[in-house]
């Protein structure tokens, strides 16, 4: 099979598998094993590529021209590959946890939930592997729409609603800014192709480049920069396993890919220093950032918490593209896969605790934790990584972000990045505290356990002793923050694989 | 040496059919016929395009009169193109109109109905492939006269269609007259009626004031036919109140034939080195393009009849054709040129799913898309497609439309006009989405349930569905024919 090949198959096996899902709508346990088997073999896929590509091979195909001079092609490069191994990773592990939350909550539609969740990845796998602009945004704008009915999955009027402000945002900002930078960028030079060092240097006015890169970076929607991150929020109302896979890896880690994407290979991190253009950047991510913390802090369901925390998050990753050099390159390129293990785990339990007691605002959720004692385990350990503290993965891409800002002379980032951290703190760490050390709702005191049989028929909230959710929502968490703690100790790997998008 | 005579053939065929067709009497006979000759004229276009592809300018000389005394039909890559458009379209909509008609018009009158048919085809290929000024005026009138007696035809199904084809009738008789008047003044300053040579013999002239009047009745004339803002006021009625398959071979086709017509003239006669022109385009038509892009869709979003929606959709989405060519640049007029194609496509297959739904629901406004989603699964999926390919999503031609577009008003610096165009397409996400919510998001009102549509309407409807996707995947095709189409407007030859 040549590299070629494989590297179509990332795009084709997903394709096949939402067919299939599609066919075998009628037998669920047939569909969620076509949902596994092409989830297990993307994986594989891309890890073969993952084994070429370090080898040294640049694996490319061209799939379609579509019009003179622009092609639907794939070509591999680090930044790519992470992303690629990132979503296909996780997908298995959300496929498991997919099956347990829907099936635990009785949900409806399911045919079409995993038929449209694998165009995701597809989607996703596209956006991964694009070799030119042009490719990434085809499969943003797919992403999008293929991920509008998970969002309206629940068919109320809150997810109607909730659903149009998603696709009024994401499409109106990469229909209404992005598609206009794009063909901006392809009638100044006359190439999309993602080129190190960037396509735009010598051939564009630089008075204009910073706005081309506020066409860029506000028309790529999914990357939740402020004003425009309503959407996230919004894409709450879907069930957890979207939430978890798509609106806090897949989607919104392909919308700072492509902003990572856009500053590394279209305009070139040298570019970009040169010409200062992305001075304002940093303070729109820097205001993110914070603005967005401290919404967290005053939300009081929790998938709407972790929404904020999202948006906080992903402005990370746009600083780090903002400050233009290469640690923080680097550290904004680490936050996608650090924060995606890390938000990926919060959300899982979220989801695993309405599975187990249907409940959805943190301040009914008092002593859950001794009852949940694993999902709050893992919860802690995603708290801890997304906060970015040793030993979990996340406390690296803090760490280069701060030396990148250093690096640009950038010290009031520093200050900002230490600030959040400490909001993080604040607006992670209660959840679990008030788990595992606060009393039940309904019980006088901790210390005065009701037995549980008259306590389970005298006040339905209030239950005792471990009661978990059903295994495939419990074990997913696990294996994924058993992942940040692994991020922490492998990152040098990370690191080696993203040093060379900063080598000219 | 058929060959020789495939521009004279492309119109002779439906023309000689008509007559016959009110002779079979029989409906079916009729609609064979019909679709027959329809297959052929697509064949013949397909060869011409081909040919002229290859070849060049294909100039025929009717009766072996040799121009510019005689009639000479002139087809090079521009008119081929739209030819392939009117013809294709016209074979993919017959099957669809077979089952369509038969359940929206009498069957007496059915056989009469695809003798109309015909004759609208003959007269929008006939002004298309002419390269005589009077000779497109009779075609016109050809098409315009039998478009009205087709509109009223939906009388059966609801009586104020016979006042859409009355005010229709007033409208494009109006239209039809200020583009012969126009005519008549340019034969009278010049003393010839063929294309070529009323464009060398114009030139001297250019600022003479009756050729200057000319020019203002002929915009004036054309602008009514293909319903330019704020002259279009004849157009939603008639969509909505037409049957519905010829609401959907005439949004798909008559207005294209109008904008051709119009791009010829101004680009062929007239001439990029006209100074009037550069004005027009700069000061009339771009912001009436504009205007339209806004207004129409604007309104579009608060019909409640969906015929009448998508009536709106298209008067917008003609601004985006005259838009593009107003920027009087190569990539304006491909951008132009490729959305005469690309609409075609989305308005298609987005009026036969609202044929279908007439069918089965008697009507279709907005109500009755309630819960269709569920009913009619196949049908409502397809509104989705060809709603997407109308907002511009990537993998549908809307897309490959708009980015040449954009890309048009980029390449002449008028950024503002790029924001606007994307502005106004966010308008159609508003009122398409209307429908989506509606199709799967409401409850079905309490009452019969309804069957999924005919594979008979399903069918030409997936095609044009197919179309949208494969030429927004492939458009090198189109791409490449209005390139060079462009380049030959704009003088730059073969």
């Amino acid at each position: 099979m040549s590299d070629a090949t494989t590297l179509a198959l990332t795009i084709v096996i997903p394709l096949i598998g939402a067919v299939l899902i599609g066919l075998t709508g009628r037998s669920p346990n047939l569909r969620e094993g076509v949902t596994l088997g092409t989830a297990s073999l993307l994986f594989l896929d891309v890890l073969w590529l993952f084994g070429q590509f370090q080898e040294g091979a640049e694996p490319a195909v061209v799939l379609r021209e579509v019009m003179p001079g622009l092609a639907l092609a794939l070509r591999i490069e680090p930044l790519g590959m992470m992303f690629g191994l990132i979503a296909s990773g996780l997908w298995i592990v959300n496929s498991l946890y997919s099956i347990g939350y829907m099936r635990g909550n009785r949900e409806g539609h399911q045919t079409r939930y995993y038929m449209c969740f694998a165009i995701a990845i597809l989607s996703a796998m596209g956006i991964a592997f694009a070799a030119n602009m042009f490719t990434l945004f085809i499969f943003y704008e797919m992403l999008t729409v293929s991920t509008y009915p998970l969002v309206i999955h629940k068919e109320t009027e809150e997810a109607r609603r909730s659903g149009r402000t998603y696709l009024g945002l994401l499409l109106g900002t990469s229909i209404g800014l992005q598609m206009v930078a794009i063909i901006w960028t392809w009638i100044a030079t006359g190439t999309l192709d993602f080129t190190k060092g960037g396509i735009l240097a010598g051939r564009i006015d630089e008075v204009v480049v910073p706005a081309l890169l506020g066409l860029y970076m506000f028309g790529i929607g999914k990357a939740a920069l402020m004003p425009f991150h309503r959407w996230l929020p919004a894409a709450m109302v879907a069930p957890t396993p979207v939430s978890a896979l798509l609106h806090a890896v897949a989607v919104v880690k392909a919308g700072v890919f492509t902003v990572m994407k856009v500053v590394v290979y279209i305009f070139g991190i040298d570019f970009l220093a040169a010409t200062g253009a992305s001075r304002w950047l940093v303070w729109v991510a820097a205001f993110t950032l914070l603005a967005a913390s401290i919404i967290a802090m005053t939300k009081d369901n929790l998938k709407a918490r972790l929404a904020y925390s999202t948006v906080s998050q992903l402005s990370y990753v746009i600083l780090g593209a903002a400050l233009a050099t290469s640690l923080g390159v680097i550290g904004g390129s680490m936050q996608i896969a650090m924060h995606a293990m890390g938000k990926i785990t919060l959300f899982f339990c979220a989801g695993a605790i309405y599975t187990a007691t249907h409940k959805t605002e943190i301040s009914d959720m008092d002593g859950l934790g001794r009852v949940m004692p694993f999902t709050y385990g893992a919860f802690l350990i995603g708290a801890l990584s997304v906060i970015g503290l040793p030993p979990m993965g996340g406390s690296w891409s803090k760490w280069y972000l701060m030396l990148g800002a250093a690096d640009a002379g950038q010290l009031v980032m520093i200050g900002v990045l230490m600030v959040s951290s400490l909001l993080n703190v604040a607006y992670l760490l209660p959840v679990v505290g008030r788990g595992f050390l606060a009393p039940a709702a309904g019980s006088p005191g901790a210390r005065d356990p009701v037995p549980r049989a008259v306590g389970a028929a005298a006040a339905p909230g209030l239950v005792t002793g471990i009661r978990e959710a059903p295994a495939l929502c419990v074990v997913p968490p696990l294996i994924t923050a058993a992942g940040c703690v692994a991020l922490f100790f492998y990152a040098d790997s990370l690191y080696r694989l993203l040093e060379p998008i900063t080598r000219p | 040496m058929i060959s020789h005579h495939l521009p004279i053939l492309q119109v002779i065929v439906p023309l000689l059919a008509a007559p016959l067709s009110v002779f079979l009497r029989r409906a079916a006979l009729a609609w064979y016929l019909t679709f027959l000759v329809s297959i052929a004229t697509f064949l013949v276009s397909i060869a011409l395009l081909e040919r002229v592809m290859t070849g060049g300018v294909i100039s025929y000389a009717l009766g072996d009169w040799a121009a510019p005394y005689g009639i000479e039909y002139r087809v090079d890559a521009v008119n081929a193109f739209v030819l392939l458009i009117i013809s294709g379209i016209s074979t993919v909509v017959l099957p669809y109109a077979r089952t369509s008609v038969a359940s929206e018009i009498d069957a007496g009158s059915q056989s009469l109905f695809y003798t109309c048919y015909l004759l609208c085809l003959t007269g929008l290929l006939g002004m298309v492939v002419t390269g005589d000024a009077f000779n497109a005026f009779v075609f016109l009138e050809i098409s315009s006269l039998s478009t009205y007696v087709l509109v009223a035809m939906g009388a059966k199904r609801d009586r104020r269609a016979l006042t859409a084809a009355y005010s229709y009738l007033v409208m494009g008789t109006i239209g039809a007259t200020f583009f012969v008047i126009g005519v008549g003044l340019l034969y009278m300053m010049t003393g010839t009626l063929n294309m070529a040579d009323l464009a060398s013999r114009i030139q001297p002239i250019e600022s003479n004031r009756t050729v200057l009047v000319a020019f203002a009745f002929i915009v004036t004339g054309l602008g009514l036919k293909l319903a330019l803002f704020p002259l279009h006021l004849w157009l939603p009625n008639a969509y909505a109140f037409a049957p519905s398959a010829v609401t959907v071979f005439l949004a798909a086709t008559a207005t294209k034939a109008a904008v051709y017509l119009l791009i010829r003239f101004l680009f062929t006669i007239f001439g990029t080195g006209y100074d009037i022109l550069g004005l027009t385009l700069a000061y009339l038509l771009m912001p009436l393009a504009i205007l339209a892009m806004f207004a129409a869709s604007t309104v579009a979003i608060f019909q409640v009849d969906i015929k009448r929606m998508l009536a709106y959709s298209s008067i917008a989405q003609i601004g985006y054709m005259i838009l593009g060519f107003s920027f009087a640049t190569v990539t304006g007029l491909a951008a132009s040129l490729i959305h005469l194609f690309n609409h075609a496509l989305m308005k298609g297959a987005l009026f036969m799913v609202l044929g279908a739904v007439a069918l089965r629901k008697g009507t279709a406004s907005i109500d009755s898309m309630r819960g269709l989603g569920r009913q009619m699964p196949w049908t409502m999926a397809a509104f989705v497609a060809g709603g997407l390919s109308l907002i511009g999503v990537p993998l549908t031609v809307g897309f490959v439309s708009k980015w040449y577009l954009v890309a048009a008003s980029l390449e002449s610096g008028m950024w503002p006009i790029a924001v606007l165009i994307v502005a106004s397409s966010l308008l159609a996400v508003v009122y398409v989405w209307r429908v989506v919510e509606a199709a799967y998001l409401s409850d079905a009102p309490d009452g019969r349930r309804v069957e999924e549509a005919p594979p008979s309407l399903l069918v030409p409807t997936y095609l044009l569905v197919a179309a949208n996707v494969y030429f927004g995947i492939d458009a090198g095709l189109t791409t490449r024919v209005a390139t060079r189409a462009a380049g030959i407007l704009m003088g730059a030859g073969e």
